[in-house]
């Protein structure tokens, strides 16, 4: 998930009779999957939920480019070097479309960014994480944006109809980009040498617990949760959602020959899903706050690139207005 | 004969998309806004891409077990191609939209010429890469025009990045006997061609802002196209050939 913790405001969902008409009214649009549309009456509390989870989906595309950054000058090929360029690529066009998904909502995009800058706002954990090798390159593509990719399968169906469609379009993309992942890791493994596998499996070892924290807190820690779900904003709790990743992801490690840092690790035939081990929530739970190896760096950065940038930006709105002046005269 | 001349002029084709590509990646998650971060990137990928092209040709050619992949990544600086100014480190955003709006002006020059080679493989590959380069020099030039035409401020860093890049434009206006015998032969662009619609092009997207229109620059011992490059190329090939360097038998 990259928007893992979003708080609504909302200590207990309401039953439709405790709404006031126009909040009913909007409920029973939500239960009959009506897409709710920016000129919509809308409560107050779901805009700001809205904005909360569409403004961390759209900052983690952005810091999410960092951890790739520190590879692109480094590819070891040149199909390599394109692939990852293009996906780079497709991640600022992802931050894009969802800045202006959430702006529909009444948001501005600079002043949600700031949010960023100033630690307010909350991006992705898993980016805090460093890509200390080439094969963190091929397991991001396939663990971290695979994790993204059920979310955001699911967030295809979000009761918020821009949002909803920046989702259709971003999986296109996204899935893409997965797959090329796991192929740079399946060649590392079946062609590479023993120095290349032992990368893999320690780019895996440190980015399993790390991916799997993607879809937020356990369901029994995630008091929001009930009121996105009557919202509709969320379709499958994190829980439902982990599973769901764990059991397509590991038959992909055993086709890698990779194994998981996991030992409870196991298939359940009376579940019809795996087993896993307790993730460490006291990680987790630093992270978001802002304790992770790198989140740091990663927010310096980018207020950095921002605050470097502002002459750029002042010049382009100076010139532009210059120009009308003319055109006008 | 033909081949000692059109090896290295396939490397200074694609040496120059490979750096300036490289230069560019050294952008990613720095630009001034998310736009940029689209279309550096963009440009870059375009950039890689040809590098890849043209690289392929020139291994074919070589035909000594070499591929595009050990071309890029397993030669020394020495044996770099590259035009020097696509060599100079990034700056700050007016010296790297200098730099890319010289190089896009004197590619787009080249390719155009380049289309209408007698080897219909550099035709090929030019008339594919024009497309891009058309883009590359369409955005670039805008962004010198909104720099130098901007704020003071803005104007102040043109006026500083132009002859902190200029001394390396002799490169771009002149080219060397090889490319003009290959030119007479009809397979290169004619380089005198190339260094007056270069030349045009700077002048006028130079004075549509009043920037300082720019004087011949001297002639330097330093040659990208004889392997004499700045102190800059090492230090870029070595991050760039890193891994291949550091693990000989890997397949990636």
């Amino acid at each position: 998930m990259y928007a893992q913790l979003v708080e609504t405001g909302v200590k207990r969902v309401k039953s439709l009779e405790e709404m006031s008409p126009e909040e009913r009214h909007f409920q029973e649009k939500i239960d009959a999957e009506i897409k709710i549309e920016p000129k919509n009456w809308m409560p107050e509390a779901y805009r700001q939920t809205l904005i909360r989870q569409i403004s961390q989906h759209a900052h983690s595309e952005i810091v999410g480019m960092l951890p790739e950054s520190n590879w692109v000058t480094r590819a070891p090929s040149l199909k390599r070097k394109l692939q990852l360029m293009a996906k780079i690529q497709d991640e600022a066009g992802h931050g894009l479309y969802l800045y202006s998904a959430m702006e529909t909502l009444g948001a501005d995009r600079d002043e949600e960014i700031a949010k960023l800058h100033s630690g307010k706002a909350k991006y992705s954990s898993i980016f805090n994480y460093p890509t200390l090798s080439w094969a963190d390159m091929g397991a991001v593509g396939w663990l971290v944006d695979g994790a993204a990719i059920v979310n955001q399968v699911v967030l295809q169906r979000t009761s918020y109809g821009p949002y909803s469609r920046a989702m259709i379009r971003i999986c296109k993309e996204e899935s893409f980009h997965q797959r090329q992942g796991y192929e740079l890791l399946l060649t590392m493994m079946r062609h590479g040498t023993q120095a290349q596998k032992d990368m893999v499996q320690d780019a895996i070892n440190r980015l399993w617990w790390p991916s799997l924290m993607m879809f937020g807190p356990s369901d029994e820690h995630s008091p929001n949760s009930a009121q996105s779900m009557a919202w509709k904003i969320k379709r499958q709790t994190n829980d439902e959602l982990r599973q769901r990743f764990i059991d397509q992801t590991v038959p992909q490690l055993e086709l890698l020959g990779c194994t998981a840092p996991d030992p409870e690790l196991k298939w359940n035939a009376e579940r019809g899903h795996y087993d896993f081990g307790e993730i460490q929530w006291d990680e987790f739970y630093e992270v978001i706050k802002g304790n992770g190896p790198c989140n740091q760096e990663r927010v310096a950065t980018r207020r950095q690139a921002i605050e470097d940038g502002a002459w750029v930006r002042e010049a382009a709105v100076a010139y532009a207005r210059k120009q009308q002046n003319k055109n006008a005269a | 004969m033909h081949n000692d001349d059109l090896i290295p002029y396939l490397l200074l084709l694609g040496d120059s998309a490979l750096i300036q590509g490289q230069r560019l990646c050294q952008w990613c998650g720095h630009a001034p806004a998310l736009e940029e971060e689209l279309a550096l990137m963009n440009v870059g990928l375009d950039l890689i891409g040809q590098a890849r092209n043209w690289l392929e040709y020139a291994a074919e050619l070589l035909d000594d077990g070499r591929d595009a992949d050990a071309l890029a990544f397993r030669r020394d600086e020495r044996a770099f191609h590259n035009l020097l100014l696509v060599e100079q480190p990034n700056g700050d955003f007016a010296v790297t939209m200098t730099k890319q709006f010289l190089y896009d002006a004197w590619h787009l020059a080249m390719l155009q010429g380049l289309c209408a080679s007698s080897d219909p493989r550099i035709a090929g590959i030019a008339a594919k890469a024009l497309k891009e380069v058309t883009y590359h020099l369409r955005r670039s030039g805008e962004w010198v025009q909104r720099l130098g035409g901007g704020t003071d401020e803005s104007r102040r860093r043109m006026l500083a990045a132009i002859p902190a890049l200029w001394r390396f434009t002799v490169e771009l206006s002149q080219g060397s006997e090889s490319e003009t015998r290959l030119a007479a032969a009809g397979i290169a662009a004619d380089p005198g061609q190339v260094g007056q619609a270069w030349l045009a092009q700077v002048s006028a997207i130079f004075a549509s802002v009043e920037l300082p229109q720019p004087t011949p620059a001297s002639h330097f011992y330093l040659s990208g196209r004889k392997g004499l490059h700045t102190e800059h190329l090492g230090l870029l090939l070595a991050e760039m050939q890193f891994l291949p360097r550091a693990y000989p038998d890997a397949i990636w």
